[in-house]
């Protein structure tokens, strides 16, 4: 019964970080394929992070967090980097005298 | 360890070197040199995956601290490539 549940979040995971990557290649423009890996940094990590607990607790009769410490550490870096990486597009953008990106609402 | 989990653990590591060979078409292709910085976090993301989900297929919790060096890596080399490309130097 457990053994179905981690099974079941960790193909969820699998699924989703399979649909960042996808979308990581096919959208159009950098600005849009910025929001892919943020899937993969969020829900799969969350998922395989409480399958983990949840295999670990049951197999050690304890409540074993380690995996919660990643998750965190993930939550904190992930928007810094997006945003050192959007800063430096934007920057580079510029430079180039090239349009800048479309407002999000309008097509 | 169940079949089950044996199967979906499988399957699942199947998916994410999918995934991973994606994001490492993005690297060689990507137009612009953010588009390669941004598919290497994403591949140092789920390479942490990778360890987690190891985890529970070796049963074994030193996996874990590889886990957290690898995101506390990735972040740091992607906070310097980014830096890199807004400065042209990473310490200034």
């Amino acid at each position: 019964m457990i053994g179905l549940l981690v099974a079941a979040l960790l193909l969820a995971s699998g699924v989703l970080v399979l649909v960042a990557a996808i979308g990581l290649l096919r959208l159009p423009d950098f600005f849009q394929r910025m929001h892919a890996p943020a899937i993969a940094s969020t829900l799969a990590a969350w998922s395989v992070a409480l399958a983990s607990i949840v295999h670990f607790s049951v197999l050690e009769g304890r409540a074993s967090l380690q995996a919660w410490l990643i998750v965190v550490l993930l939550a904190i870096t992930a928007p810094v980097t997006t945003l050192l990486l959007a800063r430096a597009a934007l920057f580079r953008r510029r430079l180039a005298n090239d349009a800048p990106p479309p407002h999000p609402g309008r097509r | 360890m169940s079949s089950i989990l044996a199967i979906a653990v499988s399957f699942t590591l199947v998916l994410y070197a999918l995934a991973m060979a994606l994001a490492l078409s993005r690297v060689l292709r990507g137009p612009s040199a953010q588009d390669r910085v941004l598919a290497l976090d994403f591949i140092y993301v789920v390479a942490m995956l990778v360890m987690l989900v190891l985890a529970i297929r070796y049963a074994s919790s030193m996996y874990f601290d590889a886990a957290l060096l690898m995101a506390l890596f990735g972040f740091v080399g992607s906070a310097a490539m980014a830096k890199f490309l807004l400065r042209g130097e990473v310490i200034e």
